[in-house]
């Protein structure tokens, strides 16, 4: 790569130069460099906050964590997975990626690019220093129910929730960005309808964040006020109400969580008819898919809080949109298996990966649709069977999606094919590990383990010792993932321009590694794809 | 390449102001959380607030159908008032103007400020409930070991629902917070006129 934010400034010191350039970068690959590296390593952080969780719960009792230590743990570990790993990688995948597939020589706005990016550190900085003050991190999980979080909250409260500001702020102005984009940047004949699926998925997710980052700003300056400034938003001792801050912070809740899927959606969808070697089956219902499933998103966040004593009549109707949701996506599965029908398949790692999601993801949609039913949540409401649920659907569906798209974009990337044994070990002791963490609490959830609890009865000793295991050996695993992408970033056989054999896109007619500017007139579409992959 | 600019820029402000429009959204959801549950009845909250007696008296021409007030009392965490309505249970008439009272006395050492805030269930019942007068109207304040009696004058609506025949008006009295206590906030204002 070329330092070219570099030349701009005096080259008082190399070590200037190159903070310099990664500060003031405004090359989308390399502010998509940063997002990913960013994500990597809070997943590191977060990921060491769930061993201390599972370490605790290998045995019933208490040994490691102190229970206010605990509840720390549990808030960080949630908060910072979501905000700080699944997000950023997304938007990180997202500036490599998005230019490269539309034909476009940059994102629209790189300024703004490179300010979205640099919020981030310091939210997390913010976020974290909060470990280390008096009364300890934030305890009240991730959803920071009121009143835990207003009466109840530590004084590092008010980190978390400035930290929060400058996440949403980020997530909104990088949502702009990708939007701005795709509608003006693509190349001259692809129109909307035939963008590749992943910038489909972007595009609709940008639009979520935009509509519910605001609201999570909104509900989180009430807490402020809450706290500080005398309002009782959510106080009934002032005319407020604690469930209303449920129904606020759930309506941003829950097309959150499909802002940390449906990225993950795209990336499926363009893996697998590479892999497949067949066009992608039902392009257009993807993508209405895709559109219906961020729609149904807005009227579910009831489901959220079934137990909260909600009249009959919304509890049917949170009910029945949410297992609506079930069709959409079951139209989504259907679709990737139908494309591998019958195609002539390999399983190269990020054929694996996809594969893995595409059937665990389904795994945790299915205990989704158990959770929807109102009578059966009222058993299974704060169990860990609600963890077994949506670890099921964001480390098998968003972290695995995310490790997809690095195998199959990274020869792209670095200009190097990574180490395929190494890759394969990877995935399947990840597999294997996954399983083994989150399945058996499925059984304790459903035979009552509650969540968020130090301590727990001895029926469960057996299952948490399992699940324990499990966590362990999957931490192990990333740690070889983080092997493995270094020693692809610095060696191993050349990749080709187009990497894998059955690979279309623009993405695949630059150079590997892809130059530091692509595409400065637009490239012609449909693009005329080189047989020289693998 | 102009043109593109001119998009660029209308499509940034028009993202901007829907963001911009939602953060609003988030605070317009709190009276539209009110008003709904209003509509609906749900939450149990007697939103009748005080109502005007020469009003009242026109409305009020006592029916034969009788139905059964049950009157309860909880303290909020941290309270440290005694608080217990003095008749726990009364049989109205509808239409008929009924008054009664709730007893506080301050345990603590110190003068403390309370709120009492009310639920009805069956909670779609809620706004069959009128009050004239009720002490959840405003802040009460006791000096350290002083108590009250707080009055409640109500009536119940006739055109109350035929399968209603018992209500039960709870009471909980919340501690409000020294900074509250001196300048009530402008939502308890608005909402307890």
């Amino acid at each position: 790569m070329v330092a070219h934010a570099a030349d701009a400034i005096p080259q008082r010191s190399r070590v200037w130069a190159y903070i310099a350039r990664w500060l003031l970068t405004t090359n989308h690959k390399e502010i998509g460099t940063l997002y990913l590296w960013l994500s990597f390593t809070l997943f590191f952080i977060a990921g060491a906050m769930a061993m201390v969780i599972r370490l605790e719960l290998f045995q019933p009792g208490i040994q490691f964590a102190e229970p206010l230590f605990y509840n720390q743990m549990v808030t960080m570990h949630g908060l910072i997975m979501v905000f700080g790993v699944v997000m950023p990688g997304f938007v990180g995948l997202a500036n490599w990626q998005i230019p490269l597939m539309i034909g476009a020589p940059d994102m629209a706005l790189p300024r703004l690019n490179n300010f979205s990016f640099w919020i981030l550190p310091f939210a997390f900085t913010l976020l974290l220093s909060s470990l280390f003050m008096e009364g300890g991190a934030p305890n009240f999980g991730w959803t920071f129910y009121a009143p835990l979080s207003t009466t109840y909250g530590p004084p590092s409260t008010d980190f978390f929730i400035f930290g929060v500001h400058m996440m949403g702020i980020s997530s909104v102005l990088g949502a702009i960005n990708i939007i701005v984009t795709i509608f003006n940047l693509r190349t001259p004949g692809m129109t909307l309808m035939k963008m590749p699926l992943f910038v489909w998925t972007w595009l609709i997710t940008a639009f979520l964040l935009i509509m519910v980052m605001p609201v999570l700003a909104g509900v989180v300056t009430m807490v402020l006020t809450d706290r500080h400034f005398g309002t009782s938003f959510f106080s009934a001792a002032g005319g407020g109400d604690p469930v209303m801050f449920q129904h606020i912070f759930w309506f941003f809740g829950h097309p959150e969580v499909y802002i940390l899927i449906l990225p993950g959606f795209g990336i499926a969808s363009q893996i697998i008819p590479t892999f497949a070697r067949k066009k992608l089956f039902g392009y257009h219902s993807m993508v209405y898919a895709t559109a219906a499933i961020a729609f149904l998103s807005f009227i579910v966040w009831g489901h959220h809080m079934f137990a909260t004593g909600m009249p009959l009549a919304a509890e049917l109707f949170f009910m029945y949109a949410t297992m609506l949701i079930a069709v959409p996506t079951g139209v989504k599965v259907f679709n990737w298996v139908a494309t591998m029908w019958r195609g002539s398949m390999t399983f190269e790692t990020p054929m694996l990966f996809a594969i893995g999601f595409v059937i665990l993801f389904t795994i945790g949609g299915f205990s989704g649709l158990m959770l929807a039913l109102v009578p059966a949540d009222f058993q299974y409401q704060d169990t860990f069977f609600v963890v077994a649920h949506f670890h099921y659907v964001l480390y098998p569906g968003a972290i695995f999606g995310t490790m997809a798209a690095t195998y199959y974009w990274l020869p792209k990337w670095t200009g190097h094919m990574y180490d395929e044994r190494l890759g394969k070990i990877h995935f399947w002791t990840a597999v294997v590990a996954v399983n083994l963490t989150f399945f058996p609490m499925h059984f304790t959830g459903l035979a009552g383990m509650p969540r968020r609890i130090v301590d727990y009865s001895l029926q469960f000793a057996d299952f948490n010792m399992v699940s324990s295991i499990g966590a362990g050996l999957l931490g192990l695993t990333q740690v070889l993932f983080l092997y493995i992408v270094i020693k692809t970033i610095r060696g191993g056989e050349k990749a080709s321009t187009r990497v894998w054999e059955g690979a279309e896109g623009l993405e695949w007619t630059v150079p590997s590694p892809a130059p530091h500017h692509t595409f400065e007139t637009p490239p012609q579409f449909p693009p005329i794809m080189q047989r020289d992959g693998r | 390449m102009n043109d593109t600019r001119n998009n660029q820029r209308k499509q940034v402000i028009l993202l901007a102001s829907l963001a911009v429009g939602m953060l609003g959204f988030a605070y317009a959801l709190v009276p539209l959380y009110e008003v709904f549950c209003e509509v609906t009845g749900l939450n149990g909250k007697n939103y009748g607030r005080a109502v005007d007696p020469a009003v009242a008296q026109v409305q009020a021409a006592p029916s034969n159908r009788e139905v059964t007030i049950q009157f309860l009392a909880h303290v909020g965490n941290g309270m440290p008032w005694e608080f217990r309505p003095t008749e726990h249970q009364l049989k109205v008439r509808l239409g008929e103007l009924k008054f009664t009272e709730y007893y506080a006395r301050n345990r603590a050492a110190q003068t403390v400020t309370g709120q009492a805030v009310p639920s009805v269930s069956p909670g779609y019942a809620a706004k069959y409930l009128h009050k004239i007068e009720c002490f959840c109207f405003s802040q009460q304040r006791l000096e350290a070991g002083a108590d009250q009696r707080m009055a409640l004058r109500f009536y119940v609506g006739d055109d109350l629902p035929a399968e209603v025949h018992t209500l039960s008006l709870s009471y909980t009295l919340f501690k409000v917070p020294a900074v509250q206590a001196a300048s009530p906030g402008a939502r308890l204002a608005s909402n307890q006129q």
